[in-house]
């Protein structure tokens, strides 16, 4: 779609406004020309080949991963999946904005508590945590809620009671996510300039209505790109609390093939609903993302099918750049993601 | 066009106010008074204090000694037990909505239209019906000479009409004093008048201003009173013809000499 760079010569603007220079008819020109369609006709055999070896191979079984693909039990764990996504978020987008704005306080006692928070759940792996929320009761027996060092009490629990399957998996993932939103928040809030919290004070706002009305809108196209990345890696990272016996789309898989022995079958009708949900969780960003940058930018995001367009041809096209900005960012939270051990 | 007389209580009233931030000591003791519909320029060299010193007027910056007094009302403080102590944060608030204040850099909220930046705070502040604001914010949008910017996003305005719809904002609160911080500095040449009009025009109307400025020709035609601060302290203060024009200082006369 954004081909035309590639019938005309010499220096070519591209949809990014960056210039492409095409090597000119000299030997190391017409060289690198041979190399890159070299490395274009690999790359087409290797993608042709996979292709042929996922149709004709007996042990994926297409039959058994059709009738599988809308059985009851996957069809509810995969809905299952998505439950604890939108749960896991909506507790980790909670945390992570008091979390930001502890950090952003200037008291030391607020500083210190967030960032042993994070120093915590960025620092452990997510399926340790997991694994030890559900076994909370035999460290914690009672949680309770009253004066400590001895005053009344308002509330107490028994933990067994209160730490289901369930409500384990939701917080293990919403607690975990929380440190990560945080971050997130936290730059977006520090991304906007501070003439905007003074003209709101000095209007007559409070501190909280400004955050309300005038900062965090305006941190909100900074937030949402590594939002969404972080929500597509949730949306992948709760099949993580298998290992607890929740039952979503993993798990409901792991009882069929452990029953059937048709793994592979199994596994695969797994990938193709992830790979739905984080295919349609990718547009649903894109259009967030479009939307939230109004009046925060001069130029607006490009169309999706263009973007979409650029990565693929970025992967055939070895001289097209790859990515926008934002991909950028999201690969830089991505690498601190996996650097600090999720 | 200066009311003031000498038995009628000021506007503003700057008793001591002194500056540190941490070693360095900003303001060191100045004392100003404004009467009801003065215009006073600030001038003074870059650093002298003249934006700490507005900032110190709504407490965006909290003095370290002193008071600002608003129409016999304390800013910023309260006496609890005989000791001055900060005001709760809603009470500031409150008072800070009676001083409009305009910055260098505009500051307009970027992710609201024209419009939007001024009905905000009538809207969330002073708990104006949003048909009542649209309506004032209508209104004061064409006074700034910007009513069919009215939609237009900030990113979408030259920096002049930027500035303008930054004072119409300040307006929109009913202020009983206007504080500029160098409200044309960020502007090209050509643009500053269209600026400077907008505030002579707010004068002529009575507004009570205070403007830290580089603009001499806007100073000697528009303001009842020059203050020149140098190092923290206001070193000479009068008529702009006198201060202007026949400085009385060492420190004003080399000021002025550099400007010309
Ligand atoms: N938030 C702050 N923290 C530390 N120092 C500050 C702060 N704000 C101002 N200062 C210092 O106070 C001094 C006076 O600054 P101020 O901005 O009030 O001067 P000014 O007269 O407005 O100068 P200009 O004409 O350049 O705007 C400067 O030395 C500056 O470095
Ligand atoms: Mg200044």
């Amino acid at each position: 779609m954004d081909d035309s760079a590639s019938n005309s010569q010499a220096l070519v603007p591209t949809l990014d406004g960056h210039v492409e220079r095409r090597p000119k008819n000299t030997p190391a020109g017409v060289l690198l020309m041979v190399l890159k369609w070299m490395a274009r006709a690999v790359v087409l055999v290797v993608m042709v080949d996979v292709v042929r070896i996922l149709v004709t191979s007996k042990t994926i079984e297409w039959g058994t991963v059709a009738h599988y693909l809308t059985f009851g039990a996957i069809l509810a764990g995969a809905l299952t999946t998505l439950e604890l996504t939108v749960a896991g978020m909506a507790i980790g987008i909670g945390i992570g904005v008091v979390l930001a704005l502890m950090r952003l306080s200037p008291s030391t006692v607020m500083n210190a508590a967030a960032s042993a928070y994070l120093w915590f759940f960025r620092g452990t792996p997510l399926l340790v945590q997991i694994i030890f929320l559900y076994n909370l009761a035999s460290f914690i027996q009672r949680i309770t809620v009253g004066i400590p060092f001895g005053g009344p009490t308002f509330f107490s629990w028994n933990t067994n009671s209160l730490i289901t399957v369930t409500s384990a998996a939701v917080l293990a993932l919403g607690l975990n996510q929380g440190a990560y939103m945080c971050e997130i928040v936290r730059a977006g809030i520090l991304s906007v300039d501070e003439g905007q919290m003074e003209a709101s004070l000095a209007l007559g706002m409070t501190r909280r209505r400004a955050m309300r009305r005038i900062i965090l809108p305006q941190a909100m196209p900074v937030v949402i790109p590594p939002t969404g990345n972080n929500a597509i890696a949730l949306l992948k990272d709760s099949s993580l609390v298998s290992v607890i016996s929740m039952k979503e789309l993993l798990y409901q898989a792991q009882l069929i093939y452990s029953a059937q022995f048709n793994t592979i079958p199994l596994l695969v009708v797994v990938c193709i609903w992830y790979l739905a949900m984080t295919t349609v969780a990718s547009v649903g960003q894109y259009y967030l993302e479009r939307h939230f940058d109004r009046g925060s930018t001069r130029t607006p995001p490009p169309r999706f099918r263009t973007r979409f367009g650029r990565n693929l041809t970025s992967i055939l096209r070895p001289g097209a750049r790859m990515g926008s900005a934002s991909d950028v960012a999201a690969a830089a939270q991505a690498g601190q993601r996996s650097g600090l051990g999720s | 066009m200066s009311a003031h007389s000498a038995t009628e209580q000021p506007l503003l009233r700057l008793c001591g106010i002194h500056k540190r931030f941490g070693d360095n000591h900003v303001l060191r003791g100045v004392d100003l008074e404004l009467a009801a519909r003065e215009v006073v320029c600030l001038i003074g060299p870059s650093g002298s204090g003249k934006t700490t010193l507005l900032r110190c007027v709504n407490h965006l910056e909290v003095p370290t000694e002193g008071r600002a007094i608003l129409q016999g009302e304390l800013l910023g403080q309260y006496t609890r037990r005989g000791r001055l102590v900060s005001l709760p944060p809603r009470e500031l608030a409150a008072q800070r909505a009676a001083i409009g204040m305009v910055f260098q850099h505009f500051n307009l909220f970027d992710h609201k239209t024209a419009l939007e930046n001024v009905t905000e705070a009538p809207i969330q502040v002073a708990g104006m019906s949003k048909h009542e604001a649209r309506a004032i914010a209508g209104r004061l949008l064409e006074s700034v000479g910007l009513a069919e910017k009215a939609h237009a996003y900030p990113r979408q305005l030259s920096g002049g009409q930027k500035q303008r719809v930054a004072i119409a904002r300040a307006l929109a609160m009913s202020p009983k004093l206007m504080l500029f911080d160098e409200p044309t500095s960020a502007l090209d040449p050509e643009i500053v008048g269209e600026v400077l009009d907008v505030m002579r025009k707010l004068a002529h109307e009575g507004m009570t201003m205070l403007v830290a400025t580089h603009e001499m020709t806007f100073a000697r035609d528009v303001a009842d009173r020059v203050v020149f601060m140098d190092g923290g302290v206001i070193v000479e203060q009068g008529p702009p013809s006198q201060v202007l024009t026949a400085p009385s200082h060492e420190r004003t006369k080399r000021f002025l000499a550099r400007l010309l």
